[in-house]
């Protein structure tokens, strides 16, 4: 092991010395590490007397946390400088073939550049940080807690390697430092945003979550260093494309792919789909695993919790709310606002809106959002039993009538975007991380269109014309048999 | 040991660059390799080199697939780039150490080659110097170093005096024909044909990807360029009409004051000839060989491969 890391030391000391010789990466590194956390203070102080004159109640005490989140995230920006040229710069200046040539393995070469663009500007941060705190100790302000720190420290170093394995993937992708630098802004812009949630969860949030922030943005951060050495590829670095968008070929590509081998349309539904779905198999085996579990916690811990909250009203306001739900006219009513085209154009825009967030994080809040769903049922269920009925024939009469349609369509249209994800880290010998999502993306549509568009409209017709009085049927008379809430569901449409 | 069959690569699915290049360069051979600028040298010298993979056919270096074998393929080899891929803020010395150490050269042994290299190319005195100091001629002798710090069994060396003085350029070839006599294999690609005329074992011109014609310098002036041709000087015009010509003899050129003949086998038409010349009262001065250069083979083979092929309009 200590023979195989020797290489990635030295790859990462040359370029180290290399970046410490370059006045240009120097200056901004030393003004920030140096004078930041200065100015920093001096701008906590005027924002907390500014507000202080308008009746605000703010000490500087409590912006501490945040500073430090901020003035460890400005000399993170500077890493970029180096991990967005660390491979295309060497291909520009000519320099990368020899450096490829070397019998170093992929990962060797890529854990050395990680290295190099993460180390000087987190030992920056770092350092800056410590200046800030030097100072506000000087002011006898008081000081978090250490665990505060701890998690302030281990976010920074998170941010850092979450930004820099970013940086590398367009740098290994880039034909160019020009691309590379003008793809910045998909880094910064991101992580400003997750600083922004950050920081929320810094004043109003507890300490638990913020741990689990930064294990989220650790996993981010690996994901993406996963994804880098799937697809980093020698041949790649010694091409000879121009930067040029090729719209013709990404339609013929995607076309080829959306296609497959059919000649019709219910030959492509039967061989391309087909051919999805078998693609598909982990990804729904896992989702239909996290789905059960995700939906019995929730169940449980409702079970569990709610009844706390639920003491906190009388059993008369709960009489009421039972009667609400069971009231024809507030089933009817809700039956009159759940149209077809309502539910059916709410669900594509959850579709949409899981492959939207998914895509953007290998999958992964995709799975989120799906597991929101399906626990929210199974926090339901515990709900309903809470205040009195058995979940059986509300499950049986509620969700499952569209349900068999729904959550087939749900579970398809979250697995095709996990499996974006999975093929984005999987080695693909030979192929561009274009021609990979390319593909990938063209699954995610034959899913999407061939099976989970028809089957939310054929859920939306259900939900809308036949769950609301079955669910009536059901809870007026939950002992009954299905057969009769059928019967009454069907004389209760016509 | 180089050997490499129907080697092969296709770029965008579309281009084939390299076109079922199969050839065999044994230990203590030099293969030249020619053609124009695109014709296919450094793509193939890329999957020699295992950075790129071949799409069809196979090839060994030193007994190593370059497809499943890249890492030991790259460690036997040493390769000057058509870009000589220095850091310019590093020190020759630094430079070379660097390499030293990533292709995991011993310490004392890697010292010891260092200064060698040094030394032999006369950086001696630039050795602590930034190579962005460095004048062109410096840089190749650098890069060439670099090659050849891990005493690499396989050189491949793309254009290795292109910019170097008359002087250095004497320095390197006698280092690669050193090279050669002690069993390396090496390939040269260079557009210098004097100088592959003077390392070469073996030549192979590339066109398009495909290899065109290749052997030995002998089999390729005897295969492009016909028959040894030999030039009899006069000291008077002379009359050949009369001439009766020995077997396998052609003259192919006259003008009053001398002739041309080209002789199949020289061994046993020459004698031939120079008798039956003085039999007929030839006034000859001097009988030498015609000069034929490497260059003359190359121009022939390019000319005729542009011939066969269609030249495309301009839109």
């Amino acid at each position: 092991m200590k023979e195989s890391l020797r290489p990635v030391w030295l790859l990462a000391r040359r370029e180290l010395r290399d970046q410490l010789r370059d006045w240009r990466i120097l200056t901004p590194l030393l003004i920030l590490t140096l004078g930041f956390p200065f100015l920093m203070n001096a701008v906590a102080h005027e924002a907390v007397s500014f507000a202080n004159q308008y009746g605000g109640n703010l000490i500087v005490d409590r912006l501490v946390p945040f500073s430090v989140l901020v003035i460890g995230f400005f000399p993170l920006t500077i890493s970029l400088l180096g991990a967005l040229e660390s491979f295309v710069g060497e291909k520009e200046r000519g320099t990368i073939e020899p450096l490829l040539g070397t019998p170093l393995a992929d990962w060797q070469l890529y854990l050395g550049k990680l290295i190099v663009g993460i180390v000087p500007p987190l030992v920056s941060s770092l350092l800056s940080i410590c200046i800030y705190l030097l100072i506000v100790q000087r002011q006898d302000i008081n000081m978090p807690d250490a665990a505060v720190f701890a998690q302030l420290f281990m976010l920074t170093a998170a941010h850092a390697v979450l930004m820099v394995s970013g940086a590398i993937v367009f740098s290994i992708q880039s034909t160019s430092v020009r691309a590379a630098n003008l793809m910045a802004s998909f880094i910064i812009i991101p992580v400003a945003i997750l600083m922004q949630g950050e920081t929320a969860l810094l004043f109003w949030g507890n300490n638990q979550v913020l741990w689990l922030a930064v294990v989220a943005v650790l996993i981010m951060a690996g994901l993406i260093i996963r994804l880098g050495l799937a697809h980093f590829q020698r041949e790649y670095l010694l091409g000879r494309e121009i930067d040029v968008l090729n719209i013709r070929w990404m339609a013929r590509t995607f076309w080829r792919y959306f296609k497959g081998d059919a000649r019709s349309f219910f030959g492509w539904y039967r061989y391309s789909v087909g051919a999805t779905l078998r693609k598909l198999r982990m990804p729904i085996l896992l989702l239909v695993v996290l789905a059960v579990a995700g939906g019995s916690i929730a169940y449980s811990w409702s079970l569990e919790n709610l009844q706390t909250y639920m003491d906190a009203y009388k059993p008369e306001q709960l009489d009421e709310i039972q009667k609400q739900l069971i009231h024809t006219d507030g089933i009817s009513g809700i039956a009159n606002q759940l149209t077809v085209s309502y539910l059916f154009l709410h669900n594509v825009q959850s579709t949409l809106l899981i492959a939207f967030f998914g895509m953007f994080s290998f999958g992964v809040l995709g799975v989120i959002l799906y597991l929101f769903n399906t626990s929210l049922i199974g926090g339901l269920m515990g709900f309903v039993k809470l205040i009195g009925y058995a979940p059986l024939p509300i499950v049986l009469a509620g969700i499952v009538p569209h349900g068999i349609f729904e959550l087939p369509a749900l579970l398809l249209s979250c697995a095709a975007v996990l499996h974006i994800g999975l093929v984005l880290v999987t080695p693909q010998a030979g192929r561009t991380i274009g021609e990979v999502l390319l593909e990938a993306l063209a699954d995610w549509a034959r899913v999407v269109l061939g099976l989970v568009i028809p089957l939310l409209f054929i859920a939306a017709i259900i939900e809308s014309q036949f769950t609301p009085p079955m669910l009536f049927c059901a809870m007026t008379s939950p002992d009954a048999p299905i057969t009769t809430w059928l019967a009454c569901a069907f004389d209760a449409i016509k | 040991m180089i050997e490499t069959h129907d080697l092969s690569k296709q770029f965008n699915n579309d281009f084939w660059a390299v076109d079922g290049v199969s050839l065999t360069i044994k230990p203590g051979q030099i293969l030249a390799l020619l053609g124009q600028n695109g014709a296919g040298k450094t793509t193939t010298v890329r999957m020699l080199t295992a950075l790129l993979y071949p799409t069809r056919g196979w090839a060994r270096v030193n007994g190593y697939d370059v497809a499943t074998q890249g890492a030991r393929v790259r460690a036997s080899i040493g390769v000057l780039t058509e870009q000589h891929g220095l850091y310019m803020r590093m020190s020759g010395i630094e430079y070379l150490d660097f390499f030293g150490e990533l292709y995991g050269v011993d310490g004392d042994t890697h010292h010891a080659e260092r200064k060698r290299l040094i030394e032999y190319f006369g950086l001696a005195e630039a050795a602590h110097r930034r190579i962005g100091e460095y004048s062109k001629g410096m840089k190749q002798k650098l890069a060439l170093a670099r090659a050849l710090i891990h005493n690499p069994p396989v050189l491949l060396l793309d254009e290795p005096t292109s910019a170097m003085d008359p002087e250095s350029a004497r320095l390197v070839r006698d280092q690669i024909a050193s090279l050669k006599s002690s069993q390396r294999t090496i390939i040269i690609c260079t557009h210098n044909l004097a100088e592959a005329e003077a390392l070469a074992d073996v030549v192979a011109v590339i066109y398009r990807g495909r290899i065109l014609v290749s052997g030995t310098l002998d089999e390729l002036k005897d295969s492009v360029l016909g028959p040894s041709e030999y030039e009899v000087k006069l000291s008077q015009n002379w009359d050949a009409s009369g001439l009766v010509l020995p077997e396998d003899v052609i003259l192919s050129d006259q003008v009053p004051d001398r002739m041309r003949f080209r002789v199949k086998d020289p061994l046993v038409g020459n004698p031939k000839l120079i008798h039956q010349l003085s039999a007929n009262g030839a006034p000859i001065v001097s009988v030498s060989e015609s000069p034929r250069t490497l260059e003359q083979v190359y121009l022939k083979v390019m000319a005729d491969a542009q011939a066969a092929r269609p030249q495309p309009e301009v839109r």
